[in-house]
């Protein structure tokens, strides 16, 4: 039981932290039509970037803080980059799979090739059901419900969030209808690369990271997101849930070596129950 | 200018600094395609022009250039009041709802209360919750046309009303047109191929041809001129 409670809890957390992931990827969908495939690298840099400024002496909060505001900063470049220019949507979509690369190449440059740590907020550890939780865990799980809800209202109740969801919907109305297309990319770029800093500095403390994590928080919170048809936010924190509690359970009762072939398993399956569903960005 | 025939000068100055909207030789370019030479139009405050012609003549080119999607390569535009433009095809937003598609037209400013629209088009309201995609072309094009009114424009330019619809659709659709205009004092550009609906409905029209404006005059002269119905009334009823 103990061992059970443990294996849930912190497979909600890193679920919640894939489920950040997710929203940045249904995030720029929605309002470009642009799979993000740097997404990882947002929490990559975010979590780096928190570690430095840690080590430099900046107090925790104020760290995260500013590592976030950066990866939104870097997800306001890569957008400039990915989706500035009158590209096609395909060229787009590769471009961003070159900045992830160039990604990892900085990452490396910068931070080397040891994996990175730090500890989270002070405070004790926390007993469930005999299980003893990290304090950080409570943190992801109050941060995270926090976003979540202000993205779906954001998104789903706001004159501004609807703008945004016609963007993708049409492109064309829109402009007729006066909406900047183009800025809204940018600016779904720009949160999709906060949401990403934020699920960085939010992992770091649990599992450390390497420049090359980028890839593996790619995929998982790409299938997250494709639970949801890369379109809704809340089947994402779905997606992401199942993949992060799918992950400890399978790390835990059998081998943490198992945990990305499980991952990705599980999304061959999605995808083919997506594809059977409905066909991904789809309208139903 | 290639106006072969007309009752009125194709620039003529005074009705140009009457009208709401109006272009003075406009020129619009794909690449080395030229898509409009030269094309002079001009809208009274309140009054109801057709633009008729063939597929591929810049039609919506022209709609396009005044919504400023197209750049003119030279020529003015001259907007006196807020333009709407209902696009061809209807173009709604398809997986958001009736209500957020209507009420993202205001979106440049002004009242975002969609109630006058569903006082507008009763059919509507029972579908305000529904998403846009699902509903009929007709039910789209009603959707298109208010959120187009949302930003209380002094004239709407609608591309192919009649596109894909049942007559009786059309028609109910054309009323509520011609309604508005004589309430409100729209004015309305209305751009068809069903240039019988459209010169019926309108009391000035432009002919345009392979990007020039070939005629122009009262639609009812038009809807009588012989070259008018062979070209574009012959087959129609």
């Amino acid at each position: 039981m103990t061992a059970f409670v443990e294996y849930l809890l912190t497979g909600v957390a890193r679920g919640l932290v894939f489920a950040l992931l997710a929203m940045g990827f249904v995030l720029i969908y929605r309002v470009t039509r642009v799979v993000n495939f740097a997404q990882g690298a947002f929490a990559i840099f975010g979590g780096l970037i928190a570690y430095s400024l840690l080590n430099a002496g900046v107090p925790h909060g104020v760290s995260e803080v500013l590592a976030i505001l950066a990866a939104a900063l870097i997800g306001l470049v890569f957008g400039i980059i990915a989706i500035g220019g009158d590209v096609p949507l395909l060229a787009s979509l590769v471009i961003t799979i070159g900045l992830s690369i160039l990604s990892e190449a900085i990452a490396m440059l910068v931070w080397g090739t040891i994996p990175i740590t730090f500890s989270g907020l002070a405070g004790h550890d926390f007993v469930i059901f005999g299980a003893f939780i990290q304090r950080q865990y409570l943190i992801v799980l109050i941060v995270s419900l926090v976003v979540f809800v202000a993205l779906l209202y954001g998104f789903g109740r706001t004159y501004f969030g609807k703008a945004m969801s016609a963007c993708a919907s049409n492109p064309y109305a829109a402009r007729l209808s006066g909406i900047n297309v183009k800025k809204m990319g940018l600016i779904a770029f720009t949160l999709g690369g906060a949401l990403g800093g934020l699920g960085g500095v939010l992992v770091t403390p649990l599992s450390p990271i390497t420049y090359s994590g980028d890839v593996s928080l790619s995929i998982t919170g790409f299938a997250a997101a494709i639970v949801g048809g890369l379109t809704s936010p809340g089947l994402a924190v779905v997606g992401g849930l199942v993949f992060g509690i799918a992950e400890q359970f399978v790390a835990g009762y059998w081998s943490p070596s198992n945990e990305t072939a499980v991952a990705l398993a599980l999304l061959i399956v999605l995808l083919l129950w997506q594809a059977k569903r409905a066909p991904v960005g789809s309208l139903e | 200018m290639k106006s072969t025939d007309s009752t009125a000068p194709s620039t003529d100055l005074l009705a140009v600094s009457d009208s709401v909207l109006a272009t003075v030789d406009l020129v619009v370019r794909y690449g080395a395609v030229v898509a409009l030479h030269g094309v002079s139009i001009h809208v009274a405050k309140g009054e109801m022009v057709a633009l008729i012609g063939p597929n591929g003549a810049g039609k919506s080119t022209l709609l396009n250039t005044l919504s400023g999607i197209n750049r003119p390569a030279s020529g003015r535009i001259l907007r006196n009041g807020k333009l709407a433009h209902v696009p061809e095809g209807r173009q709604v937003f398809p997986d958001l709802t009736v209500d957020d598609n209507i009420c993202l037209g205001a979106y440049r400013g002004g009242s975002r209360d969609t109630a006058p629209m569903y006082e507008l088009f009763p059919q509507l309201q029972r579908l305000r919750k529904r998403r846009a995609g699902s509903l009929s072309g007709g039910e789209q094009q009603m959707v298109a046309i208010c959120r187009a009114l949302m930003a209380n424009p002094d004239v709407i330019a609608v591309d192919e009303l009649s596109q894909g619809l049942a007559p009786l659709v059309v028609s109910d659709i054309a009323r509520h047109l011609v309604e508005l205009n004589k309430q409100n004092g729209t004015a309305v550009l209305l751009v068809e191929q069903n240039a019988q609906l459209a010169l019926n409905i309108t009391s000035r029209a432009y002919v345009i041809e392979n990007g020039y404006i070939g005629l122009e005059g009262r639609s009812s002269d038009l809807l009588r001129n012989p070259a008018v119905r062979a070209a574009y009334l012959g087959g129609i009823r």
